[in-house]
């Protein structure tokens, strides 16, 4: 039977439906979970995809993170569950405490939106391990509140444990630390990013494939565990 | 209880520099900085400690990570 991987849904998300055809693209069933379910219905990885979850009310993220499917899912994350968060589903995490920092309003104040240059810089999550240290994806960036910041404390912390699983390449689009477009958990299989993999995974209907390891990745991992 | 909310000193507010930028514009000088935070009014019951409002502020209406905060009663 192939992994199951949960696709979350609150009001106001927009990509779920793109998350769970690059779950399936990647050769694993796509499990739909509600913001208001209390178990995760037996999946063995959950993606929080992007969008604008209760309208961005009060922050980013912010009430989001206290939706009853999200108390599972930072239980499951305890427990090594590999989770992924896009976007919205990035800023929910760092709320939640998952990820650390914050995203802020992009420092040019525009919402961005076009395709970006990624470098992955940690090949050892379990959301990336089929790339290579240094490769580049080109995937859709699309975000007003992108701006990755984290404490100085907190950014050593980060740097020295290599967590820092995404910078952009080239030309900082939103002011972002560090060029930073996503990180991960101490145990790297919590990662999130703002850039789109879920939109990459076929260049009939995006820039590129290049997204679609992100997803091929957790089955490596989750076929190992099975073994 | 009134809670104010404002982006830490460190943390760039790019929505404060457009206001500050926008007074330039409108030939009101003597303005130097703007940093834009959030208000809230909170009716609350007279039980509730301080701690309790604290709580308030810190777990939902305001992110420790970017922002700081103020609580008092009304």
């Amino acid at each position: 039977m192939s992994p199951s991987i949960g696709v979350v849904t609150f009001p106001g998300t927009l990509d779920d439906i793109d998350a769970a055809r690059a779950v399936r693209r990647a050769g694993a069933e796509a499990v739909s979970l509600w913001h208001a379910d209390i178990e995760l219905r037996g999946v063995d990885a959950v993606v929080i995809p992007g969008g604008f979850s209760y309208g961005d009310y009060l922050r980013c993220g912010a009430i989001a993170r206290f939706a009853p499917v999200m108390a599972e899912v930072v239980r499951a994350a305890g427990r090594g569950m590999p989770v992924l968060g896009i976007c919205n589903g990035f800023q929910i995490l760092c709320e939640a405490g998952l990820l650390p920092g914050a995203l802020v309003r992009n420092s040019g104040l525009h919402f961005v939106c076009r395709d970006q240059a990624l470098r992955v810089e940690n090949a050892d999550t379990a959301w990336t391990g089929r790339y290579r240290p240094g490769q580049e994806l080109l995937v859709p960036l699309k975000s007003g509140e992108g701006r990755y910041v984290v404490p100085k404390a907190a950014l050593a912390e980060l740097t020295g444990e290599r967590r820092i699983v995404f910078r952009y390449a080239g030309r900082n689009p939103n002011g972002a630390i560090d060029d930073i477009a996503g990180v991960c958990s101490p145990d790297r299989r919590v990662v999130g990013l703002m850039p789109h993999p879920e939109h990459a995974i076929d260049p009939l209907t995006g820039p590129s494939a290049d997204g679609l390891d992100l997803f091929r990745s957790v089955l490596d991992i989750l076929a190992g565990a099975s073994r | 209880m009134v809670v104010d909310v404002t982006p830490k000193p460190e943390i760039l507010d790019p929505q404060g520099q457009a206001i500050a930028k926008a007074l330039t514009r409108l030939g009101i000088g003597g303005v130097h900085d703007v940093r834009q935070g959030k208000h809230f009014e909170l009716e609350v019951d007279d039980g509730l400690t301080d701690d309790e409002l604290d709580k308030i502020a810190e777990l939902l209406l305001a992110n420790p990570v970017i922002e700081d905060w103020t609580v008092r009663r009304s």
